[in-house]
């Protein structure tokens, strides 16, 4: 029936984005009656990759082909025709439909232009009853379902649409361990029916329990790719972290100084009694899974996000902020992760973006000394050498490197002394990666203490002085630099411990 | 994408714009009998100055990436309060007016922003309902009909004509001049090209976004209430049913200037020129005696001209999509 035998093969997948090459030479093997799992990092090109296969990105290079026909898709579109269906984390279902029209989803049987409801409903049960779905009604608006009901449907979208290859991304991130549970069983039938899986996941016991072979990319590259049976967890773990510690990362030059931050069983949104204190001179880093409260963390300390439980103490006093404003205003910053969204205005220039949060100290009587603002502004972009041909220029034609340097230029200026950094270097090259890496360290070495959020482990663990494991909203661990190592915090991190 | 400097997000005047009022007034130099007499010329700068006065507030409104639809209600309701105030204070009518006028005025703004900025309505909707509500109230409190019969003095500043030049059209010059010294050169004017470019970004830089919003409402309403008494005391009385469909001249002024709907883009110089445009086309087209259906029809092709315009310089200013990630 399904997809008996399908045979999807990428080679030689290269694509690049401004400032990263996201797939570097990427082949890859998918078949019928396989869960073929692709592990990686968060920017090990996961995504890219499927994407690529699914139609939804064009590669720069490099062929697609089904059963040994070369295939070039221009959209998923293209893909669909072929039985190739991709199950989104964020589910594009529309949500005041019911189960049976969102499933067969242009394709509804119809007469005379008219949809046939009571067919709709008969096909769509025959789908989810194929898939043990029993208990799912079809006449609900997919909007009152729960995220596993609504993952089901879409799955059962891909089945009723004949899908030959399901690439599923991350689909347990949603779902509690019942819920997980019952997934693995659809996954299995779809397998047993001949369907191709790729299961996109970081969560090593999703591929235990379901993988016939694995792939692991690191920094867009496979690294390896063999049998499940073959690879051991520890492996896994070691192919997707991979890269040599500790080798170019900056140390610091002296011990660390006094306390300037003290988090006291902190809660905030995801964040639940997190205690975390910060030196002057020190870099702390936080790792931890997307979605474990790393973020929030930062956010709560950073005044853009309100604190729900404990307290908080700078030099000794209390402090709770209420909005970014007073964390600026006592020297606390924060670089948020996109900076796009949230830490730059693009289509402004380098000088209203560096200068936005010290206008006042920039101004007389509300009136800003523009000659003095030049002045301060061309000060911290040629301290951080951000390179460009005058600070008029537009921030939205600079590039990664330079972007999250007008930030760090942002809070120089504004004197902030307890810099919050949340992902720094992602879309970033590696170039300009090492120089953000030697301007943090100059930060904490002049006296600044230093919140770093990674999710490249080699470079969290490297750039540290103590490093904070966050798992599920709570601190895991926190460990000095001599005793975080890759396999010491990863397990940590990842909770196989 | 290369790195070329651009003049700021706020590309200076819009060359094309200028030109294109240039060579508009050139021909109907030539086609409209009487355009380029002197007395045209200030006509159609007095033909201007209300809508000029509303359209910067209306600037710094949508560069906020917002839009105020009340303002031409408000211009009806603080001219009718004003003319009500001169009559009421014989002693001192003229003051009481403007004083009214503004205060009335700033009172809409400071409902348009609260709605906006703290219980987060969308502008469009409380805008709207704005609009109906200071039309209802500016009927009823004229029992629906225009206050005349007013002191001499209420009508003296907005019918005078100072070296031949009528009084509105100083006030629309200081008015502009204003505005773009606060939208330019003050902390509160990066503050509000900041919000509309990027709320939040401002925001976690330490702007307080929404009073920012919430002033530029209210700056607005204050405008509007200028705008209203200037009308007022030019016509020497207050008129319920004046500034009917203002809001979208004014806009349409703004939009021709090439403040970009999305916010945190465009300037007043361009704002200035956007309502001289349209006020050149419209007098021109009068005098040359175009039927006045054909002229709206001539202003809604100008409207998307210029739209289409911002569309593509807006494109080419947009980074690549950079999206890459796990």
């Amino acid at each position: 029936m399904l997809g008996s035998g399908v045979h999807l093969s990428a080679s030689g997948l290269t694509k690049r984005y401004p400032g990263v090459l996201a797939l570097n030479d990427v082949s890859i093997d998918i078949r019928g009656g396989e869960v073929h799992a692709v592990a990686g990092e968060n920017g090990a090109g996961k995504s890219t990759l499927m994407h690529s296969l699914a139609g939804a990105t064009l590669p720069d290079s490099g062929t697609l082909s089904i059963d040994g026909v070369t295939v070039r898709f221009r959209s998923p579109r293209d893909a669909q025709a072929l039985g190739i269906r991709m199950i989104h984390q964020e589910l594009n279902l529309v949500p005041d439909m019911t189960v049976a029209e969102n499933v067969l989803l242009g394709d509804e049987p119809s007469r005379g232009g008219i949809v046939d409801r009571k067919q709709l409903d008969a096909r769509a049960r025959a789908v989810l009853d194929r898939l043990g779905q029993s208990s799912l009604p079809t006449s609900v608006p997919v909007g009152r379902l729960s995220l596993a009901e609504r993952q089901m449907t879409e799955i059962a979208k891909a089945v009723a649409a004949d899908a030959r290859v399901v690439i599923m991304d991350e689909p347990t991130a949603i779902l509690a361990q019942d819920e997980a549970e019952a997934l693995f069983r659809v996954v299995d039938q779809l397998r047993a029916a001949g369907v191709a899986i790729v299961y996109v996941s970081h969560r090593l016991d999703d591929m235990a329990r379901l993988a016939d072979r694995v792939t692991v990319l690191r920094d867009g590259q496979v690294v390896d790719s063999k049998p499940a049976s073959e690879l051991a967890r520890d492996d896994i773990v070691r192919l997707m972290i991979g890269r040599e510690l500790a080798a170019g990362y900056p140390l610091p030059r002296g011990t660390p100084g006094d306390e300037v931050l003290r988090l006291e069983d902190v809660s905030s949104g995801l964040v639940t009694g997190a205690s975390v204190s910060l030196r002057r001179g020190e870099i702390v880093g936080v790792v931890g899974l997307v979605g474990s409260g790393r973020t929030e963390l930062a956010r709560a300390i950073a005044g853009a996000a309100p604190i729900t439980a404990g307290h908080m103490e700078l030099d000794g006093a209390p402090y709770r902020p209420r909005s970014p404003r007073d964390a600026i205003d006592v020297g606390i910053a924060l670089l948020p992760e996109d900076r796009k969204r949230q830490g730059l205005v693009l289509i402004a220039a380098i000088r209203d973006n560096v200068s936005l949060a010290s206008l006042k100290s920039l101004s007389h009587a509300g009136v800003i000394d523009r000659g003095r603002e030049g002045e301060a502004v061309s000060h911290w972009t040629t301290a951080l050498s951000v390179r460009t041909p005058s600070i008029e220029t537009t921030v939205g034609s600079l590039s990664g490197g330079n972007q999250q340097k007008v930030v760090l230029a942002r809070w120089m200026l504004a004197k902030a002394r307890i810099i919050l950094f949340d992902e720094p270097t992602r879309g970033i090259d590696v170039g300009a990666k090492a120089e953000i890496y030697a301007l943090m360290r100059q930060l904490a070495d002049d006296g600044a203490a230093l919140l770093v959020i990674s999710s490249d482990l080699p470079e969290a663990l490297g750039m540290s002085d103590r490093v904070v494991v966050m798992r599920n909203g709570r601190i895991a661990a926190t460990l000095p630099r001599t005793e975080a190592t890759a396999e010491r915090v990863a397990p940590l991190m990842l909770g196989t411990t | 994408m290369s790195a070329v400097p651009k003049a700021r997000w706020q590309r200076a005047a819009d060359y094309a714009l200028v030109a294109a009022t240039i060579v508009e007034a050139a021909v109907f130099a030539f086609v409209a009998p009487g355009f380029g007499s002197v007395a045209n010329l200030i006509n159609i700068a007095l033909s201007i100055a209300v809508t000029g006065i509303l359209a910067v507030g209306m600037t710094a409104v949508i560069l906020t990436g917002g839009i105020d639809l009340s303002v031409g209600s408000v211009v009806a309701l603080t001219g009718t309060a004003s003319a009500m105030a001169a009559a009421a204070v014989p002693a001192a009518p003229a003051t009481a007016a403007i004083v009214t006028a503004l205060l009335v005025g700033v009172l809409t703004g400071v409902v348009n922003g609260t709605f906006v900025a703290y219980l987060r309505v969308q502008p469009f909707v409380a805008t709207l309902a704005v609009l109906t509500i200071a039309r209802g109230i500016a009927f009823i409190i004229s029992g629906g009909r225009s206050i005349g019969n007013l002191p001499a003095s209420f009508g003296a500043l907005g019918r005078a004509v100072p070296f031949g030049i009528p009084a509105p059209v100083y006030v629309f010059a200081i008015v502009t001049a204003a505005g773009a010294f606060v939208l330019n050169r003050t902390v509160f004017g990066r503050r509000v090209y900041a919000t509309g470019g990027n709320p939040e970004a401002s925001w976690l830089a330490g702007v307080s976004t929404q009073r920012v919003i919430w002033l530029v409402y209210a700056l607005n309403g204050l405008l509007a209430g200028l705008g209203g008494w200037t009308l007022a005391s030019r016509l020497g009385a207050g008129v319920p049913n004046s500034g009917l469909q203002y809001e979208l001249d004014v806009i349409a002024a703004v939009v021709v200037g090439g403040t970009s709907l999305a916010g945190g883009r465009g300037t007043i110089a361009g704002t200035v020129w956007g309502t001289l445009f349209i006020g050149v086309l419209t007098n021109g087209l009068n005098l040359a005696n175009v039927d006045p259906y054909v002229q709206k029809i001539a202003l809604g092709v100008v409207i998307l001209i210029a739209a289409v315009g911002d569309r593509i310089s807006g494109r080419t200013s947009g980074g690549p999509g950079t999206g890459h990630g796990t």
